[in-house]
């Protein structure tokens, strides 16, 4: 297992850790290479190469400390610190907008990182310790470079180099507690990963310590949700099938979205958390360290993530702020819905026997009757069908993105850091976009498929009154 | 009288015909109720249109001088012959109210007891879901009384016995004199206050068995078709609850496409089926009232139905208590006669303990009761006649009647059918017109 941890480590990402001209070269030939010749000028490449040729960096120990020095380094010239690397103090960090242009570090999304470089430059560890590639000079042509790279996101999957499933639960009794663990799959084919494929067992505890890892590591970028720690006992069944499911879906959703990210997901906890056969064990030897980092940077990953650049980010604040509110409300829209379809489920299943018994006192509209009650009968069958599907499927994942949603907001009480924390913004705004579009697909799957389930309720009930209908029409043989 | 065979299926053709006639005929009014079978050329149906056009409300003072408000109906009638002669004949019309119609029907019922008489629309609204109103006043109740009204005069009019009824064309043509001329006939006096006790028991010996096999269907059948349109009735008060709750959606994609860029318009645009289709659950309701009122004609049949089944019962109660009486007359008079005492009678015991009659006196009675037997016999006599005309015409009628039932509620139940279709396929086109909105945000 590979400690040094960076998005290109793998197949290729547009990454490059050493200088701020060595990256921009290389950010530029990601572009160019992707594109076939995309704004940056080509002739960048060569020195890239010719950097490159430098030996590997020493592996240090990212999972620890700050220190300027410990995680940028690699190439001589560039011994500042870069603004949106690992956890390290604040004071440490430059204010991105002083540095020079050509050594500015603003972080852009990289896209799935096979796709952009080519391995050589991959395997020499040029990305940066927590995997971020550096970006062009000015924020502008980030801008444009974050949205030429954020195209890429969406390519096929096929381009994905990571895939990470949570799936059969099982109970363990043990003398002091009975909890659940769940089976971590990982396939890959990433260098820095030992093997190309993992099975793993984890417990929810696990995936928190995850999280709170991510957090303190990452912590200019947007960290996925965990499903609800505690549940109030007695009131839910943290063992029932419904509960476990509901929290599987929730762990899989969680772990999916850290693969999907190009830094989180070659974060080395994450790794860790994949791979190892004893987690408890790297835990505490990281619990060692981390109590080192100072409080300074927990105080800092609190939360302070959407407060950075005021202007900008007070919008998306606001945003997210009505957009919770919206899908609060469908979700009480969604809820009434269901109700008040069980409600004519439950009307609708007296209704259709009546036309039964009444076909028991004729004799020539007997068949009619009984045709008829048979009708509504299968009415009612896609309509608990329908309303189950919306419970089942739609709700979990609308109550998901609005939990998703707040996670991202900011408590009040960290305006102090206001000042201290310009330089995270960018990591933050490429964040927030790739959530935005993420958001935009998830909501038209999750809408395309409410408006589906409805198309196949009513389509389940004219096939079940059409085929009545020669029923109703047919004359009796006999008078 | 129209034959009493029931008829033959393969009438229909004809029938269908005939339908598509009266339907032609009758300008402005909905189309034709489902109609009685083939082979009533001469009912009145066939020689005039019958409409029921109008209502208004009206002020008026009624026989206690007391003013009250009140709905007319407009009657409106025409010969059929002249039209194809080219000429239109002239629209015929009278205003009558709710209470005439009742008077009408009424006065058949008891002119013609053996006949199933078709029901009118039903006087207070009754099962309704919440949106309808059961105020008689009510403009939805007003014109679904009206169609009921116009239903219930095609219906007499195409009855091959009741739509030669001289009243009966009178109620269509005259509009002042009518009442009076009904009162003159003196039916009241005719109607047997006995059956207004609907659930008094006759015991009767010998009942007869059809009679009273359908006198039990009948009361089935109003119970099943009750229920049925209270369970209905609800099922209307859900379906409407789900339809609009959707309204909201529309609002809320509305608010929040505001705040959105990319996904902004698509969710606007279905947002905007969604208001289509809460507002579309109005109509398809309404349209089912149609359904609803078919039913409610057939629970009120059921009641006509079943009051012969009652005429029928008090017509065999009264002939076995004739034959009953006559019995012991006899009995009586060949006691008298030989001396023999063979029942206990009172009278009998009477005479014994305050002394024997003379002969003078026992061939009195005698002879009293020997007339009072030979009416007795006469009577019992037509009593029977009359109870088989009865029986063979009402029967004659209810084949009529149950052969019009199957039509018409096969009828209801594919246009039911029908209107369930149609609302299948606009919920999925509202539907998918709202996915392909999602699809594109």
């Amino acid at each position: 297992m590979s400690l040094w941890k960076g998005a290109g480590g793998g197949t290729g990402g547009c990454c490059a850790r050493s200088s701020s001209s060595v990256v921009a070269a290389a950010a530029a030939s990601c572009a160019s290479s992707h594109r076939g010749g995309g704004g940056q000028a080509p002739a960048a490449a060569p020195q890239l190469l010719a950097e490159a040729a430098r030996p590997p960096l020493p592996p240090s120990l990212p999972r620890s400390l700050p220190g300027p020095g410990t995680m940028s380094s690699g190439a001589a010239s560039a011994p500042k610190p870069l603004p949106s690397s690992g956890p390290k103090s604040l004071r440490e960090m430059p204010h991105p907008l002083a540095t020079s242009s050509s050594e500015e570090m603003g972080p852009a999304l990289t896209p799935s990182p096979d796709v952009l470089l080519p391995r050589s430059i991959a395997d020499k560890d040029l990305s940066l310790p927590n995997g971020t590639p550096v970006d062009t000079s000015s924020p502008a042509s980030s801008s444009s470079l974050l949205n030429r790279l954020q195209l890429d996101d969406d390519l096929d999957v096929e381009t994905r180099d990571l895939f990470v499933t949570v799936d059969d639960p099982k109970k363990h009794v043990c003398t002091m507690e009975t909890y659940i663990t769940y089976r971590v799959t990982t396939k890959t084919t990433r260098a820095e990963f030992d093997l190309p494929e993992y099975s793993v067992r984890r417990r929810y505890q696990d995936f928190d310590w995850l999280r709170n890892k991510l957090e303190e590591s990452q912590p200019t970028h947007l960290i996925p949700p965990l499903p609800e720690k505690f549940v109030v006992k007695g009131v839910v069944d943290r063992f029932s099938e419904e509960f476990v499911e509901t929290r599987r879906k929730a762990l899989d959703k969680f772990l999916k979205r850290i693969t999907d990210h190009p830094v989180l997901s070659f974060n080395e906890h994450f790794n860790v958390f994949l791979t190892a056969k004893d987690l408890n064990a790297y835990k505490k030897q990281g619990m060692a360290l981390l109590s080192k980092m100072g409080e300074s940077v927990k105080y800092v990953t609190g939360g302070y993530k959407l407060r950075t650049r005021p202007l900008e980010f007070a919008a998306i604040g606001d945003y997210l702020d009505t957009f919770s509110l919206k899908l609060g409300t469908i979700d009480r829209i969604a809820q009434r819905i269901i109700k008040e379809q069980l409600e004519y489920l439950v009307e609708l299943r007296e209704y259709g026997p009546v036309y039964s018994t009444w076909g028991g006192l004729e004799v020539e509209l007997s068949e009619p009757l009984e045709g008829v009650s048979a009708c509504i009968g299968n009415c009612c069958t896609a309509l608990e069908e329908l309303s189950e599907d919306m419970t089942e499927d739609f709700l979990p994942v609308l109550r998901e993105y609005i939990l998703y949603a707040e996670s991202m907001k900011v408590p009040a009480d960290v305006e102090k850091c206001q000042d201290r924390v310009e330089c995270f913004n960018a990591d933050l705004k490429a964040d927030m976009e790739r959530w935005q579009n993420n958001k935009r697909q998830d909501f038209r799957q999750l809408l395309m498929g409410m408006a589906d389930k409805n198309i196949q309720y009513y389509e389940k009930c004219l096939t079940a009154w059409e085929s009545i209908i020669p029923l109703l029409q047919d004359k009796p043989e006999t008078k | 009288m129209e034959s009493a065979e029931p008829e033959p299926s393969g009438s229909r053709p004809e029938e269908e015909e005939e339908e598509e006639e009266e339907e032609d005929e009758e300008d402005g009014a909905l189309p034709a109720p489902e109609q009685p079978l083939a082979g009533m050329e001469d009912c009145l149906a066939k020689k005039m249109e019958i409409t029921v056009s109008e209502a208004e409300k009206r002020t008026g003072r009624n026989a206690m001088n007391i003013q009250e408000t009140y709905t007319a109906y407009l009657i409106e009638t025409r010969a059929v012959e002249s039209q194809s002669e080219g000429q239109c004949a002239p629209v015929e019309s009278l205003w009558r109210r709710y209470s005439e119609f009742e008077l009408l029907r009424n006065y058949l019922s008891v002119t013609y007891p053996h006949i199933v008489v078709p029901p009118l629309p039903e006087k207070r609204a009754d099962f309704v879901w919440h949106k309808l109103s059961a105020d008689n006043m009510d403009p939805d109740f007003v014109e679904r009384r009206r169609i009921g009204l116009e239903n219930f005069l095609l219906r007499v009019a195409s009855h091959p016995v009741l739509c030669q009824d001289k009243i009966f064309y009178v109620f269509l043509m005259q509009e002042g004199g009518w009442k009076e001329m009904v009162n003159e006939t003196g039916f009241q006096l005719k109607a047997d206050s006995r059956l207004k006790a609907l659930n008094a028991t006759f015991r009767v010996k010998n009942p007869d068995k059809r009679f009273t096999e359908l006198k039990h269907y009948s009361d089935e059948l109003q119970s099943v078709i009750s229920h049925l349109l209270r369970v209905r009735a609800r099922v209307a008060d859900r379906l409407y609850g789900v339809y609009k709750v959707h309204g909201n959606y529309g609002r809320v994609f509305s608010e929040w496409s505001a705040i959105e860029k990319e996904m902004g318009d698509g969710l606007q645009s279905a947002g905007h089926h969604m208001d289509v289709y809460a507002a579309s659950i109005d109509d398809i309701l309404e349209e089912e009232e149609h359904y609803a009122d078919q039913l409610k004609e057939y629970l009120f049949y059921a009641e006509a139905l079943r009051a012969v089944c009652r005429k029928h019962e008090l017509m065999q109660y009264d002939l076995e208590m004739a034959a009953q009486d006559l019995t012991s007359k006899k009995q009586q008079c060949e006691e008298l006669a030989t001396g023999t005492v063979r029942t206990f009678s009172l009278k009998g015991m009477t005479s014994k303990l305050f002394g024997q009659e003379t002969p003078e006196q026992r061939e009195a009675k005698i002879k009293v009761l020997e007339e009072q037997i030979q009416e007795g016999e006469e009577q019992l006599k037509s009593k029977n006649l009359e109870g088989r005309d009865f029986v063979k015409s009402a029967w004659a009628d209810i084949e009529r009647f149950k052969e019009q039932k199957n039509h018409d509620l096969k009828e209801a139940l594919i246009s039911y059918a029908v209107m369930q279709i149609s609302m299948c396929k606009k919920g999925i086109q509202v539907w998918t017109n709202a996915k392909e909105c999602f699809s594109k945000m």
